[in-house]
């Protein structure tokens, strides 16, 4: 176990800059999930710290050694990738204990270890198949297994879930944090799915066009966004963006275009008649007589919940509702926001306000 | 009663079910055989009567311009008394060794080398297909030339390198001249396994490197554990086609030697021709011909049983 330290890190493919310096602490043991939407330099940035991409600029240290320039089989980190690259022409046995074989281990020594990792997965009676022979998930926890084997400083997944099937990678995403909790290897995982971040980590790194857009626990970016790019990646549904602009004299409220009111708790000084993003998550939005006037556009119940999308003017607005209301397309409702979980963007940069 | 009971469904088939013909017209499995018809005239016609017309000729005394009468096993007999045979069969069995072993050396070099990446990948992709694609009689001549006993190229330029004295007479000595047309055949050999092998790399996913380099194999390792052992079924068939067109060779030898100096690039095909066509002894011809086909056999169940699917190839069983 160890801890890993991105500073400043920059990569250039030919002229073109992909990441733009991301600073990346990672304590020792933690689980830090690397989240953005695809081109963002997540799963480039994660080849980084395993070697696979040399670093244009800045460092990256594992333990307290630089590795920049550290060969990928002496940083004694471990990958699962997202086709779990698998060799196909060996049995599960072999490809678990093949890096332990490669480190010329004695084969007493390969067999007793991976027989312990395969116990952990559940894998003892597979270990004399192909990889042919298995189903995704199996193939999942023998990637997995080969990474465990090692016992290694540091485990790097990338978008490993993103093979299986939905209810499948419900499942693994358990065994993972499970596993994580059992081993306590310090772990870096990459995904695009904001929910597998915010169930898995201990702390997540959005990025977004080669820069780090927010780092923090999984509910401090649900509940304090730094900005709109992070307010509306994390949650599902995303959360609603209204147009409008702040009125703070006397009553503090966002008055929309078409002139309807949304509350606020509160409202930063000097700030009367500015622009504003006013964002509020669905399931932070009530049915009452006094809330905004809405035209429902269309149902969508999942049973445990119902989302209703609306319309107020021209902006759509999605609304989640635990309890089941009895509302049809076309019909009109009122929408009353919870004042203190709204949040406020600057319509131009973006930032919280 | 009994009269009534045979004749009622004989009279029903009679009126009701279509003749043979149509139901055969008709049936689903039969059409895959009208379908394969034509193809199977062809192969028949071209392929399977000349050999089995080469195989009875063997055992005739046919010469070009009389019938001949069958004689048994006597041309054989004839042929293992016979050293210039036994000569032919070593001759083609070292050069289809020799040759085979370089190409798929070189080749798979090669293979190897065009699927890294380096500037103008695509162009000397091209490049080194193009002795696959020159007409096998116009290399053989330029060949000929490059080993011309007075105006050879190479003889030429080691003197001015001053490395020899006199020009080498690349196809007038027995080992030159062996040496010589195994290295042609090379030459026109190679592009041939390289590209094949290229493709087999190329289907090799290169997440596996990536996992065989951070579990933290050598280049040498990635090669030995990796490359090689998922290149086996490719390496089967492509050597597979390399000995077989190897074996067969007629042209190359035929036009850069006609089998000579004494007989020493004399193969079983030129040999075969030159008593069957150029002698006019059809039937000896044939049997020698027909003495190539065990060879053939034999490394066709070679690469038979090395390319049978291994254990890993095959299918899934998810359960």
């Amino acid at each position: 176990m160890a801890s890993v330290q991105i500073s400043d890190v920059r990569k250039s493919f030919g002229g073109f800059e992909v990441l733009h310096g991301v600073t990346v602490p990672i304590e020792d043991g933690a689980f830090v999930v690397l989240v953005g939407p695809s081109g963002c330099g997540k799963s480039t940035l994660l080849r980084m710290l395993a070697g696979l991409e040399n670093i244009t600029s800045g460092t990256i240290s594992i333990g307290n050694r630089v590795v920049n320039n550290v060969q990928p089989k002496e940083r004694d980190i471990a990958m699962v990738f997202q086709n779990y690259a698998l060799y196909p022409h060996m049995t599960v046995a072999q490809n678990m204990g093949f890096s332990l074989k490669l480190r010329n281990a004695n084969a007493q020594d390969i067999t007793t270890r991976v027989k312990k990792a395969a116990e952990i997965l559940a894998l003892t009676p597979l270990l004399e198949r192909y990889p042919r022979q298995l189903s995704g998930g199996q193939r999942q926890r023998v990637a997995m297994g080969r990474a465990i084997v090692r016992d290694p400083q540091v485990f790097l997944f990338d978008e490993p879930l993103s093979n299986l099937d939905a209810k499948l990678r419900v499942a693994m995403r358990t065994e993972i944090k499970e596993l994580h909790q059992r081993l306590k290897t310090t772990t870096v995982y990459v995904t695009h799915d904001q929910i597998e971040a915010m169930t898995m980590a201990d702390k997540i790194v959005v990025m977004h066009d080669g820069i780090v857009e927010q780092m923090g626990s999984p509910l401090e970016l649900y509940d304090k966004p730094d900005n709109q790019f992070v307010a509306g990646f994390i949650g599902s549904p995303a959360m609603n963006f209204l147009n409008g602009h702040l009125k703070s004299n006397g009553q503090v409220y966002v008055e929309t275009e078409n002139g309807a009111r949304l509350p606020l708790a509160t409202a930063p000084t000097a700030s009367d008649g500015k622009p504003v993003l006013y964002g509020i998550r669905p399931e932070h939005l009530e049915l009452a007589s006094d809330g905004i006037e809405a035209e429902v556009v269309v149902v969508e119940p999942t049973g445990s919940e119902t989302q209703i999308v609306s319309r107020i003017g021209e902006q759509d607005i999605i609304a989640v509702f635990r309890e089941r209301h009895d509302v049809k397309p076309g019909e009109r409702i009122h929408l009353r926001p919870r004042a203190s979980s709204a949040h406020l963007f600057d319509k131009d940069t973006g930032h919280r306000l | 009663m009994s009269t009534v009971q045979t004749s009622m469904p004989v009279q029903a088939a009679a009126a009701g079910e279509p003749s043979l013909w149509l139901r055969l017209r008709a049936n689903r499995n039969w059409a895959a055989l009208w379908f394969m018809l034509p193809a199977a005239a062809f192969l028949i016609l071209f392929l399977a009567y000349p050999l089995g017309l080469g195989i009875w000729m063997s055992f005739t005394d046919e010469r070009i311009g009389r019938g001949g009468v069958f004689i048994g096993l006597e041309n054989y007999q004839w042929l293992w008394d016979d050293a210039i045979f036994w000569l032919s069969v070593f001759n083609t069995v070292l050069y289809t060794l020799v040759a085979s072993v370089i190409k798929f050396a070189i080749g798979l070099y090669l293979a190897l080398l065009l699927n890294r990446h380096m500037p103008f990948k695509a162009m000397i992709r091209s490049i080194v297909l193009i002795p696959f694609i020159v007409p096998t009689v116009l290399s053989a001549i330029a060949f000929w030339w490059i080993y011309d006993a007075q105006f050879s190229i190479i003889s030429w330029s080691l003197i001015k390198l001053g490395l020899i004295e006199h020009n080498i007479n690349f196809l007038g000595d027995s080992t030159w001249a062996r040496a010589s047309v195994i290295f042609a055949n090379v030459w026109r050999g190679v592009p041939f396994v390289a590209i094949t092998l290229l493709a087999g790399l190329q289907t090799v996913s290169p997440s596996l490197y990536e996992a065989a380099t951070l579990d933290g194999a050598t280049n040498w390792q990635r090669f030995r554990y990796i490359t090689y052992p998922l290149l086996t079924p490719i390496i089967a068939v492509v050597m597979t086609f390399s000995v077989l067109f190897t074996f067969t060779d007629f042209q190359l030898i035929w036009a850069l030697t006609r089998g000579g100096p004494v007989n020493a690039t004399h193969l079983m095909a030129t040999l075969s021709y030159q008593r069957g066509i150029i002698s006019g002894r059809l039937g000896e011809g044939a049997a020698i011909a027909t003495a190539m086909i065990p060879f053939l056999l034999a490394a066709i169940a070679i690469s038979w049983f090395g390319m049978q699917r291994r254990k890993w190839q095959q299918g899934s069983n998810n359960d």
